[in-house]
This record gives structure tokens, C-alpha cells and sequence, in this order.
């Protein structure tokens, strides 16, 4: 314990430790590695404190304060988790638990789609200590075939309304109503398809219960086998958009931002989010084609088609020039892809004659 | 870009001009958004009333193609009004004084007169870009698909160089690149007139370093770009190999671009689906698709980052890389010897005076913005801090020239085409994917609704779109986002082949299209509703 607090100190479980002005406690906390658990907390937000599990003890304060909104000030004396502290949270989260009875939600709903059941166990909370009323109403009417409405779990935390907010500027989604009677809506409360819903998924990724859900990928819940995922760079745009390829055995299953890909920060677009699967669609190219005689694209081996392809360029540069071949790279393959092209062309040639498809 | 993707959280004004962001590139915009947020002020110029439109402070809805006007007018007043960064000038650029000079004749009213933007908005505009403590210039194509292409890019560059808005946070000019990898393909070297990393093939060090790396003499003078290659083929191009593109939707003038393909003797395409453009093969070779190939693609802001395989590839398809490789050993070629994306990365990267700093191993997790000279070194977020590549900026004299082709008697209607939010380009990969035909079926004319009427066109029927190379017929959708006199569609649609329309000219130094002007006739199909 430090008697002489410095002016950007305070004292953290029974230690000194510095913060930066206007860092909240529970960003203080989490630099030191403290597990303050959270429902309605995503980093990338402004604080709400609406879940108020993030509770700590404050030595002066007559009663817990929430973490996430109360800024570190110089000299605090801070404990995240007493006997008292977790008790308390205990109780929160299972007024919480009362109007969310399912916890065995597939985590293809959502990248944060776990954390509520996380929490139930980690403080081996019940769902039916309180008799509560459930508050939202699932909005099966809404046919889209990227978003699941599924009000029944919502926990109002109103994640995916600040996400459309203020990561999104979209504003598409709002809140109606209070208390149990809370919904989750849109202007009108219509569809989303007819409101400013771009479908670029944040409010399904950010939602701590699995009630926004990603309806394509959980057309596999009921595959077999681990999910695996594997970090890579979306396939639309210039933006390069960090992303993990989500996949069970040889199927993608579906695709989940990268909460620290330089580029987004966990944002992605509807391209991103939901067009990945024409990689495993039926009409891929899975044999070389050669043209016949009777002037069709017919079947071949890898060992004819490199061979004709090679029969091809050698014959032009034979009879018209090593200046009558051109190689023409893409916009859209691996960078190794159009190295070799223009490497073909300038060490096999011996040209310059060789573009990509950026002048269109 | 010359400033990081994070740096448009920072500026205090954005300039947006030729760029329709929240829908070609959603998440970038997103951080224009926040910028908003926190303050920034927003000048949107676009001839359509796009979302950035809406969000805008000023709005500047100028006509298809007339850019330089717009922005010799910005550049007169902000000069009037003395709002240059005279040290900035005089330390770090060259031909301001002519420029200066040169601008004196192009008043907001003169510019009103070719580009429609009222003359106040024009000087409401260049006050607040020219005030601007941290002002950044964000544009994609609707700067640089024009014949005037250059010429635009060289205005905003005016404009930065005058102001000094350049080499800090938060400013900057940034051209957001379209695809995922179309920065990487310049920077390998697959252009006619560099070697990888932007060394230019007529200087002679170059030529002796890449005569000595490929083991081959080479050609002492830049290739010809792809517009030209498909104007000679049949003629002097009689073999091409194409790799990912589809040359016959995306590219302008349709009949030309089949008639080109058609002409080849030789024809290889590779790409991961059949398309319109293999149906003009001889030979096409399956690709390995994202999602189950390794290598890298850079993006928007010069960021290399690792693309990696989550499943098997499809059936028998394989690596460009590798398809390629083998195809120039079979014709005999000497040093294609790779085994891996990784054994050539490595060489790009080794030839590269961008990449020279990195390898394989070290651009494993993304941190990387070219250019990286030397190994260890940290990348270069932000261009142009200390000083510019070739020493000064240049201030370029620039004068406005019509579009190739203008409206007239038959063709009295502005086209201009662009992307939509949920399509990407050809839909060879969009419409493949589950559910995207749910919010983007079809094609449509976006017309607005005054013309709609004026025209005899049916919300939701169809028109005839003509140009003097062809026509379409299109469904028509009244709406408001297009001014009077314009109509909008993308190319997105095979069924709705717009590029038959477009393609009267090109930029004379960069062979770019002018795919975002084409004048047309618009009229309705009868006995449609």
C-alpha cells in the first residue's frame, strides 16, 4: 500500500499501480491482467454500465461502483474481487439468467456468443433463482438470410444497438420500450431488409447471448466435428479486412472478424461477413479444360492442358515473336500469383509486356 | 494511400471526391464516420446523392466529368483568400508561382459554368479545406476513370501541395484501392513500364539488375498496357495469358474486348470458375480460390498481410503461382525452379526495393507498410513525412478538357456506372454466395424520378439505354440519388451487360477508361409496366 499516492496512481488489489487520465478503473484493471467478467462491456464501445457485473469495491464509496464507468482518480483504494464483490455479481447474473433460460446456445451464432454461458459457469449461477418475465420477443418473421432475430435470448445490453451506433454510423437498430417489455427494433419495426441495415454484421458478433446470430453459419450447428479457425485477409476490397475462416473438417462453415486485424478492428461488410461461400460452391473449376476440335471445353489432364498451354505460347513466339505473347495479372490473386506472371513474361520473354487489371 | 487507414479518425476536414466509400468500401468508411462523430467536417463532391452525399457539411453535386473545373476553382480561391502553406511551399515543392499565376482566371463562377456547382459552394468548400488544420483527400475511381484521369489526380494533388496538407496525421491524399490485391499487383512488377516495386524498366541500373536476376537479356523499353494489347490482337498480339480476370464483363466496350479475344491464336485463362471470358480459351487451368491458398495480399494502405488456406483445395486446382511456373518450364524456360508461395515470395521480396526489408517469415503478422527498406525496419505508415521520393512537389498546370464524348441530339443523357454495396464486380464470387440475391437480384437504371416522368419511363419497367457502340435494356428505378439529366447502373450483371455502352476514350498517359461518363439515349421498351 502506498502512502503517498503520485498523482496518476491508485492502489489495485493491494497494489501501486499507475493509470493514464481518463482511463476508466476496468481499463486499468484489464492492463493488469484482472478477470472483471462483463455482459454489456465490448472495448471497442463506449462504457454503458448496464449490466453492472463489472462491479468493484471502492474503499469511501458506500456501494459497489461499476468499473467500466467510473474514471480511475489518483489515490483510490480498489478491490475487483472480494467475497462480498462476487457474491454480488453472483446474484446479478442470475437476475440476468432469469429471462435467458438457454445456455447452450452453437457458438456459429456469433463471435461473443459464448460469454453469458461462460459466466453461468464460471460462478455456477442458476437460471431459476428468480422467477422473472422475459423481455423481447424473436422476430421470426424476419426472413433475411443473414441475421436471426432471436428476442427470446436477449439480455438487453443493448450491445448491438451501440455497435450499429457507433462503429457501424449506421443507426439501423434502437431500443423500444423499458424494463421487461424492452425489445430490441428497428425504425417502425419492420424488417431489416427496409430499414438502414447493411447487414454488415457487427450487432451479430458483438451479442453476448446468441440472440443476433449468424444464420448462414449456423446452417452447420449440427455438423460434426471442432471448430477451427484460421486468421486470413477478406477477398473483397482494398481494405484488407482481417478475418478468421471458421471451418469444420474440409467445410467453412462461416467467417468471424478479427477483433485486432490492423485494418477493421473487428469491422466487417456484408461481402466480408456473408459472401465467402462461392470458395467450396459447386460450379468451381476442379479439372483443366482443353478446347477440342469440335470447338468445346472438354475435361483434360494437368499433364495435357500445361502441355497444350505451353505448345500454345512456344508456336506464337516462333512464328510472330516473342513480342506477340502478353500476360495480363490480377487484381485478385496472392501477390505470388502476379510475381509469376510478370516473372514469366519478363525472364521467360524477355518483354514488358505484361499488365494487371487495374486500368478498368 | 499516403496515410494510414487509422489516420481517418484524425483529420479536421475530409474532402471525399470521386469515391462512393460507405458502399465500395464499407469498413474504411466506417472510420470516416467515427471522424464525423468527433467533429471532423465532410465536403462530399459526387454527381450522385450518395451516402457521403447526405452526411456531408457541403455537398458539391458536380457534373459527370468535370472535376479539374471543380478543383481549378477550389484551387483560385483558396489561393485569393490566402490560405496557402507559404513555408510548407516553399520548402517542399517546386512551380507554385505558375501555378499560382495559372489558377488567377479560374473563378468559382467560371468553374459554375462548366462543372453546375453553385459558385458560393465552391468557395464554402475551398475555405474549409483551405482552413484546415489536418485536411485529408480520400478518391477511387471516379477520379481516375476518365480521360482525364491523370489530370484530376493531379488537381487534388495541387490542392495538398498548396496547402500543405500532406506528410502529417490525419491528412494526406488517399486513393482507396478497389480489389483485394490490386495494390500487390502493381507492386510486383506486373505493369509494363516497372519492375517489382516501382523500379522503372528504362533506367539501365534496373535493366543489369533484372538481366543478372532472371538470366536473360531484356527489353530496353516499357511494354504496352492491356488496352493496347486488346486493340492489336489478332495483329501483333496473337498469344495471351490471363490469370483472374474477367475480361469481357469488367472490361469497356464489350464487342471490341470479344472481338480482341476472339482474334488470339493462343488464349490460356485461369481462374477458379467458368466464366465469359474461358468461353474464348483454348486452354483454361482451375485455380486454387481464397480461402485455400497461401501468400499475401496488400492492401489500400500499402499493408502486406498473410493470406492463408483453411480447406483442401477444389477438385484438382492448384496455386496461380504454380500453374504459371509450370506452364514456363514446359516452354523450356530457365530458373522456374519454385517450390512454394514461400520460395516466391521470398524472391519478390529480394528484388523488391519496397519489400526489401521483409520476408516470409517476418510479414507473418501483417505489421508491415511498404516501403520496408532494409530489414528491421519498422514499415512506413505515413508517406512523405520528411520529404517527398524525388525531392520537391511538383505543382502541375492543369486545364480542363470535355470528356470524350459529350450529350448531344442522340445521346442527351449522362451515364455513370459504379459499384454496388453487395456486389463485387463481375458476381462470378457475389453471386455465388447464399442470400445476396435477397437484398440485389437484378440490375437497375437509377433514374430520377422528374425524369422518370419526362422521359415516358415506368418506375419498374423497362428502358432501352443506348450509346453509339450499343445497347441494353434495363429495368428502370426512380430514384432520387441521381440529379436530373444522369442515370447510374453498375456492371455487376452478366444479363445486363452495361459495358456494351461504355468506352469512348481513354486517359492518354494511363490507358484507364473513361468508364465513368458515357452519354446515352434512354428510352422505354414498350408494353413493359
Amino acid at each position: 500500500m502506498t502512502k503517498n499516492p503520485t498523482e496518476f496512481s491508485l492502489t489495485l488489489d493491494g497494489k501501486t499501480v499507475n493509470f493514464t487520465p481518463g482511463e476508466t478503473l476496468y481499463e486499468v484493471a484489464q492492463r493488469h491482467q484482472k478477470d472483471i467478467p462483463t455482459l454489456c462491456y465490448d472495448p471497442r464501445l463506449e462504457s454503458f454500465g448496464g449490466c453492472r457485473l463489472c462491479v468493484v469495491r471502492l474503499e469511501g464509496a458506500k456501494n459497489p461502483v461499476a468499473s467500466c464507468t467510473t474514471r480511475a482518480e489518483a489515490g483510490m483504494v480498489v478491490h475487483t474481487s472480494t467475497p462480498d464483490i462476487e457474491t454480488h455479481r453472483k446474484t446479478l447474473l442470475e437476475m440476468v439468467l432469469s429471462e435467458n433460460r438457454e445456455l447452450e446456445v452453437s457458438p456459429l451464432r456469433g463471435y461473443a456468443s459464448q460469454e453469458l454461458t461462460e459466466l453461468s459457469e464460471r460462478y455456477q449461477a442458476r437460471t431459476g433463482r428468480f422467477e422473472g418475465k422475459q423481455s423481447g420477443e424473436s422476430r421470426i418473421d424476419d426472413t433475411n438470410p443473414f441475421i436471426l432475430r432471436d428476442y427470446d435470448l436477449c439480455i438487453s445490453c443493448y450491445r448491438c444497438v451501440r455497435v450499429c451506433a457507433e462503429e457501424e454510423g449506421d443507426y439501423a437498430i434502437s431500443v423500444m420500450n423499458r424494463g421487461f417489455e424492452t425489445q430490441i427494433t428497428t425504425e417502425f419495426g419492420g424488417l431489416l431488409k427496409d430499414s438502414d441495415c447493411t447487414f454488415c454484421g457487427q450487432c451479430v458478433q458483438t451479442c453476448p447471448t446468441g440472440a443476433l446470430a449468424d444464420k448462414k453459419a449456423m446452417r452447420y450447428s449440427e455438423t460434426p466435428g471442432e471448430i477451427i479457425k484460421t486468421r486470413s485477409i477478406c477477398t473483397y476490397c482494398g481494405v484488407g479486412c482481417s478475418v478468421d475462416i471458421m471451418t469444420k473438417g474440409e467445410q467453412i462453415v462461416g467467417l468471424q472478424p478479427a477483433m485486432d486485424g490492423p485494418a477493421n478492428e473487428g469491422a466487417l461488410c456484408i461481402k466480408g461477413q456473408f459472401a465467402y461461400d462461392f470458395v467450396q460452391h459447386e460450379d468451381r473449376l476442379t479439372t483443366p479444360l482443353v478446347r477440342g476440335d469440335d470447338g468445346e471445353l472438354h475435361e483434360a489432364t494437368w499433364e495435357e492442358a500445361l502441355d497444350k498451354a505451353a505448345d500454345g505460347f512456344k508456336r506464337v513466339m516462333r512464328i510472330h515473336g516473342r513480342h506477340a505473347v502478353y500476360g495480363v495479372a490480377s487484381g485478385r490473386t496472392p501477390i505470388e500469383g502476379d510475381y509469376m506472371m510478370q516473372r514469366f513474361i519478363r525472364a521467360g520473354f524477355g518483354t514488358n509486356y505484361i499488365d494487371n487489371c487495374s486500368r478498368a | 494511400m499516403s496515410n494510414p487507414l487509422k489516420d481517418m479518425e484524425k483529420p479536421d476536414v475530409i474532402f471525399c471526391i470521386g469515391t462512393n466509400m460507405t458502399e465500395a468500401h464499407p469498413v474504411a468508411a466506417t472510420r470516416i464516420k467515427k471522424a464525423l462523430r468527433n467533429g471532423a467536417k465532410l465536403i462530399t463532391a459526387d454527381p450522385r446523392r450518395i451516402r457521403l452525399a447526405k452526411m456531408a457539411d457541403i455537398y458539391l453535386p458536380l457534373r459527370v466529368g468535370s472535376d479539374t473545373a471543380l478543383l481549378l476553382g477550389m484551387a483560385h480561391v483558396i489561393a485569393r483568400e490566402g490560405l496557402i502553406d507559404k513555408a510548407f511551399m516553399d520548402a517542399r515543392t517546386t512551380g507554385g508561382e505558375a501555378f499560382l499565376e495559372h489558377v488567377k482566371q479560374f473563378t468559382p463562377q467560371w468553374a459554375e459554368s462548366i462543372c453546375g456547382v453553385p459558385a458560393e459552394k465552391i468557395e464554402q468548400a475551398a475555405v474549409l479545406y483551405g482552413k484546415a488544420e489536418k485536411g485529408a483527400i480520400f478518391y477511387t475511381l471516379g477520379i481516375t476513370e476518365h480521360i482525364c484521369g491523370v489530370d484530376n489526380v493531379q488537381s487534388l494533388c495541387n490542392l495538398v501541395l498548396m496547402t500543405g496538407n500532406v506528410g502529417r496525421e490525419g491528412t494526406g491524399i488517399n486513393p482507396m484501392r478497389g480489389q483485394n490485391n490490386i495494390q500487390g499487383a502493381g507492386d510486383s512488377g506486373a505493369i509494363p513500364n516497372n519492375y517489382v516495386g516501382f523500379q522503372p524498366v528504362e533506367d539501365p541500373a534496373n535493366q543489369a539488375k533484372f538481366a543478372e536476376a532472371y538470366g536473360r537479356t531484356v527489353d530496353l523499353e516499357r511494354g504496352i498496357t492491356k488496352v493496347t494489347a486488346l486493340d492489336l490482337a489478332g495483329d501483333k498480339i496473337q498469344a495471351m495469358l490471363i490469370d483472374g480476370e474477367n475480361t469481357v464483363v469488367t472490361d469497356p466496350d464489350r464487342k471490341h474486348c470479344e472481338k480482341a479475344l476472339r482474334a488470339l491464336e493462343h488464349l490460356v485463362v485461369i481462374d477458379i470458375f467458368r466464366n465469359e471470358t474461358t468461353e474464348f480459351a483454348d486452354v483454361v487451368l482451375p485455380a486454387t480460390s481464397w480461402g485455400e491458398t497461401e501468400g499475401h495480399f496488400t492492401n489500400t494502405e500499402r499493408r502486406i498481410q498473410r493470406i492463408r488456406a483453411a480447406v483442401p483445395p477444389a477438385g484438382q486446382s492448384k496455386p496461380d503461382w504454380w500453374i504459371i511456373n509450370e506452364i514456363a518450364r514446359r516452354i523450356g524456360f530457365q530458373g522456374f525452379d519454385f517450390e512454394s508461395a514461400r520460395d516466391v515470395f521470398n524472391e519478390l521480396c529480394e528484388l523488391s526495393a519496397t519489400y526489401k526489408g521483409i520476408n516470409w517469415d517476418i510479414a507473418e503478422k501483417g505489421q508491415h507498410q511498404w516501403p520496408i527498406p532494409y530489414e528491421g525496419h519498422p514499415g512506413t505508415p505515413r508517406l512523405h513525412e520528411e520529404g517527398f521520393k524525388n525531392g520537391r512537389g511538383v505543382f502541375k498546370i492543369i486545364n480542363y478538357r470535355d470528356p470524350a464524348e459529350v450529350v448531344s441530339e442522340a445521346f442527351p443523357i449522362w451515364l455513370t456506372t459504379g459499384r454496388r454495396l453487395e456486389s463485387y464486380h463481375s458476381r462470378t464470387q457475389t453471386g455465388r454466395a447464399h442470400g445476396i440475391d435477397y437484398l440485389l437480384p437484378e440490375e437497375v437504371l437509377e433514374v430520377h424520378p422528374d425524369d422518370v416522368a419526362s422521359w415516358g419511363l415506368t418506375d419498374g419497367g423497362t428502358a432501352r439505354m443506348s450509346s453509339s457502340r450499343g445497347h441494353v435494356d434495363i429495368k428502370v428505378q426512380a430514384n432520387p440519388r441521381s440529379p436530373r439529366g444522369t442515370v447510374f447502373a453498375s456492371f455487376c450483371f452478366n444479363d445486363t451487360p452495361v459495358n456494351i455502352l461504355t468506352g469512348g476514350g481513354y486517359d492518354p498517359v494511363t490507358h484507364t477508361a473513361e468508364l465513368k461518363v458515357c452519354p446515352v439515349a434512354v428510352t422505354p421498351v414498350s408494353g413493359s409496366s
